[in-house]
């Protein structure tokens, strides 16, 4: 050999790199957090000391938060710190569940897109187009309408309505990482459609899709407070935070923390989904030192 | 020295990584004196850049550090602030960089972008501005200047975008002008062009240049003194001549035994390894040649007979074909078992098209390709499967060949694997072998791609190609975007697996002197055809077409002797192979020089470089937008 190879300077894992750089975004940190910590909550729900959520008091209607109600009571005199631990679980499930639902249709049909192109993607992209020309909240309305009130189904009506954002980013991703030399590689050792696709497309076009996501969650939260605001979601007298604001709006002069509570919690989380997603996004861009 | 116009003192410059002051350059001390030429040379990570970038101060403040002294006609440029220190650059101080694509604003004419910088900085009005502009285009040999002013940077090519470049950066008549690597991306005959420029106008302006390159080649025809560099050090300084003649640093005499030269293959008759040096001691190993490994039987290996691939060039609301790209154009050629057949050409000839029609990668239009027994453009999804068997490819970049996201070993077995031949514990030690044959350890089978070298990655591709013991293997310019020593690494490595494996090599590529010592024989392409094939020692010792005789002459030679040869400086553009639809191909025929030695007829009588460039820069530019869209499909 002529001269010697100098070593790489190199030699972390990408992964962990992505991770000393999120570990380092404050913002990204708070987000995390504040995500974690109504995630256990709304997980915990069952085995905390709280009342049940749908126990009415007659004797405690609308009371102002004490030490026996930390957070107050509803209409019902249902416990408000209570209603807001379950409520935890629908808010959450919607963001988490509507978003997988997206994500699991959006991106196939982004990838079969991008990846085949001629009449495959013009099909693909035309209706998605469609699809995005309707705002969001309004098909998720319309669709939680039309396949009836429940929790559910405003999931469902969520998650399509924020797919095609999906096959979009996916499309634009899969475009970009096709040009790589390695796919042209791939198809050089005969690799069939289905491997490339899996094996080395997607992989490398994933984090954007990670990215969006996130961000994706926080508005599926607020649309289903909002759906739920609408009566679309979940159904009385099971909580979600949504619902209980719907409730609240009736009560606003008279029991003010009725509304303040689910609108902090809705607040926080979307802010916390927000927060994480910016610092996933600027972790996982390889650009970015 | 008093009177220099550049003086840098002890330049050390830190970057902020992690948290960490990680110093980049050490101690960097020159002169640059009036009117003279200094070349920074270097491979990457050797800090060349960085210590441009310091002097113009275009380093991100908050993570970097620069000290030491650079001193501009006597005013140390370290203290000035900011603003102060805009009113230097692009005034007294000007760059062009390396990427003529990308470092014009496309959105604005090229003449209200150099007359900007008039207005600006030499406050002219608009009139004088626009006549100046003139002046300059004439004075970088831009033809029909006067036409081309309010022409947007996409109609011009590569080469003539580097002269608006040039021209922007002669505007403010600097002191000093800053040159990063600003041939690098272009072709060898337009590299040619611009350094004669270069040259040319450094005498009728008198400025000083300060030029940055890897390339030992460019350093010795256009450097006065040189100063090489290695991971942040100035390991040599002295003029050029006796940096190159009597270059005293281990490192130095490494990388120049490791610059492929032009003729240095004259008296042998087989490709020949790079010579091997002792980077501490700087002790020279003789070269020595793979004889034999040629087998001439009956049939050969890979056989080509008048390939033909087009593109189509869609136009108008409907996409109607308007034209077609003819990037390969009654191609035929053999490829022996054992040999090394270098298809080499400028950007755009079809070079690559060729190697991606072999594999199918692309779908060709007509012709014939025999393959180890199977006929490729009649092959079925199986019958293609089963050929990736016998050819495989590597690819240019390093960097993008490699899945990113899959382990150094997965990467290497998986066809093997694919192909179902063998356990995988099998797949594990063949792995494990193929990562040895090619210089690497078996161990870093866990590791993934990022942690290796550009070097190294290509190595790791070269293994993964091998996984299916192919016969043939397409090189598409494996080792062009390799520094000069991991290049002359990588090209002993083929020259080893073709002697042990007796393998047959498409070996594609630009760069002719490496193409000298790999081949056994060469054919030149030009505009999707070949206009002349042989033996490498006639292509070379007697080239016959004009094209040929123009693309050995472009290659700077690494002698600083022959500084002041001058190639002329004419405008001269590719041509584009974009045609219209009711173009029929011209028949050509072919005359035998000697044995083996075929030369398109009527290309030796210039009629071939007759082009006038306006017109066909437009299709130029379109036809480069197209290969990016190439399609997977």
């Amino acid at each position: 050999m002529t001269v010697i190879e100098t070593a790489p300077p190199v030699a972390s894992q990408r992964s962990s790199r992505a991770w000393r750089k999120l570990r380092a975004n404050r913002g990204a940190l708070v987000g995390l957090c504040i995500i974690l910590f109504f995630g256990i909550l709304a997980l915990a729900a069952p085995v905390l000391p709280v009342p049940d959520p749908a126990a009415t008091d007659w004797s405690a209607i609308r009371k102002a938060p004490s030490a026996a109600h930390w957070l107050g009571t509803d209409d019902l005199g249902r416990d408000i710190l209570s209603r807001m631990i379950w409520g935890a679980q629908a808010s959450l499930m919607a963001g988490v569940f509507s978003v997988a639902i997206a994500v699991v249709i959006g991106v196939p049909f982004g990838l079969v897109a991008g990846y085949f192109g001629g009449w495959v993607d013009q099909v693909v992209s035309r209706v998605t187009e469609a699809l995005l020309a309707m705002p969001f909240l309004i098909t998720a309305i319309a669709l939680a309408a039309f396949l009836g009130p429940s929790l559910t189904n405003a999931m469902v009506a969520i998650g399509l309505s924020a797919m095609p954002i999906f096959v979009r980013l996916t499309r634009g991703q899969v475009l970009a990482v096709k040009t790589e030399d390695y796919v042209e590689g791939a198809r050089s050792i005969g690799l069939g459609h289905v491997d490339i696709m899996v094996r080395y497309i997607l992989p490398n076009a994933f984090a954007p899709i990670i990215v969006q996501a996130t961000l994706t969650t926080a508005t599926a939260i607020i649309a289903e407070a909002s759906l739920s605001f609408l009566g679309l979601g979940q159904q009385p007298p099971a909580p979600s935070w949504g619902s209980m604001l719907n409730i609240a709006k009736n009560f606003l002069s008279q029991a003010p923390w009725m509304a303040t509570w689910p609108g902090i919690a809705i607040f926080l989380v979307v802010i916390g989904f927000n927060l994480l997603g910016d610092g996933l996004r600027d972790a996982l861009d390889p650009r970015e030192a | 020295m008093q009177d220099s116009v550049l003086s840098v003192r002890n330049l050390s410059t830190s970057f902020l990584v992690d948290g960490e002051w990680k110093q980049v350059v050490r101690d960097v001390t020159f002169d640059v004196g009036p009117g003279e030429t200094v070349a920074i040379v270097g491979e990457s990570g050797s800090g060349k850049s960085v210590t441009s970038l310091s002097v113009m101060r275009l380093l991100n403040p908050d993570a970097s550090r620069i000290e030491g002294e650079v001193l501009l006609d006597g005013r140390d440029l370290l203290s000035l602030t900011e603003r102060e220190m805009r009113g230097v650059r692009g005034n007294q101080v000007s760059m062009i960089f390396q990427e003529p694509m990308t470092s014009l604003n496309p959105i604005f004419t090229i003449g209200r972008q150099i007359s900007e910088v008039l207005t600006r900085h030499q406050g002219m009005s608009k009139r004088e501005a626009r006549e100046e502009t003139l002046r300059l285009l004439e004075k970088v040999r831009i033809p029909n200047g006067r036409s081309r002013l309010d022409d947007y940077p996409h109609q011009f090519s590569g080469g003539m975008r580097q002269r608006v470049m040039i021209a922007m950066a002669l505007a403010s008549r600097p002191r000093l002008l800053i040159a990063d690597e600003p041939t690098t991306a272009l072709d060898v005959t337009i590299q040619g062009q611009i350094l004669d420029l270069i040259k040319t106008l450094q005498e009728e302006e008198g400025m000083s240049v300060l030029f940055i390159t890897h390339d030992m080649g460019v350093v010795a025809e256009i450097a006065d003194r040189t100063i090489v560099m290695l991971r942040g050090e100035q390991v040599e300084a002295g003029p050029t001549e006796d940096i190159f003649l009597r270059g005293r640093h281990p490192y130095t005499r490494a990388l120049l035994s490791a610059v492929p030269k032009l003729g240095a293959m004259a008296e042998r008759c087989w490709p020949t390894r790079f010579p091997v040096v002792d980077v501490s001691t700087g002790e020279t190993a003789e070269p020595d040649e793979v004889a034999g490994t040629v087998v001439r039987g009956k049939t050969p290996i890979l056989e080509v007979k008048n390939l033909v691939t087009r593109f189509p060039v869609r136009s108008g609301l409907f996409g109607r074909q308007s034209g077609s790209v003819h990037a390969v154009e009654d191609l035929s050629f053999e490829l022996f078992q054992g040999e090394t057949l270098s298809l080499v050409g400028e950007s755009g000839c079809g070079k690559s098209t060729t190697g991606r029609s072999i594999m199918r990668l692309v779908e060709p239009t007509a012709g014939e390709i025999h393959l180890d027994g199977y006929n490729v453009l009649q092959l079925d999804q199986i019958g293609l499967r089963n050929l990736r068997k016998s050819v495989q490819m590597v690819f240019q970049d390093p960097f993008s060949s490699l899945n990113p996201r899959m382990t150094v070993g997965a990467s290497i077995v998986e066809p093997f694997v694919k192909h179902r031949l063998g356990t995988a514990s099998q797949a594990r030690e063949k792995a494990a072998d193929l990562l040895e044959r090619v210089g690497l350890s078996a161990s870093m089978m866990n590791r993934y791609p990022h942690e290796f070298s550009g070097g190294q990655r290509q190595r790791i591709a070269i293994a993964r190609a091998l996984s299916l013991d192919p016969k043939v293997i397409v090189a598409d310019e494996s080792v062009s975007a390799l520094d000069v020593s991991v290049k002359a690494q990588v090209c002993n490595l083929l020259l080893d697996l073709q002697q042990s494996m007796k393998l047959a090599f498409l070996f594609i590529s630009h760069d002719m002197a490496v193409v000298e010592r790999m081949s056994h024989r060469v054919a030149v392409m030009y505009l999707g055809e070949i206009v002349e094939i042989g033996p490498r020692a006639a292509i070379f010792e007697n080239p016959q077409h004009d094209y040929t005789k123009k693309l050995i002459a472009a290659v700077p030679v690494p002698d600083p002797a022959r500084r002041g040869v001058r190639r002329g400086l004419s405008g001269e553009e590719l041509k584009s192979p974009v045609r219209s639809l009711n173009y029929r191909a011209p028949s050509r025929t072919y005359r035998e020089v000697s044995p083996g030695h075929l030369v398109q007829e009527g290309g030796d009588r210039g009629a071939l470089l007759a082009a006038s460039p306006s017109t066909l820069l437009r299709t130029q530019s379109r036809w480069t937008t197209l290969r990016g869209e190439g399609g997977l499909l």
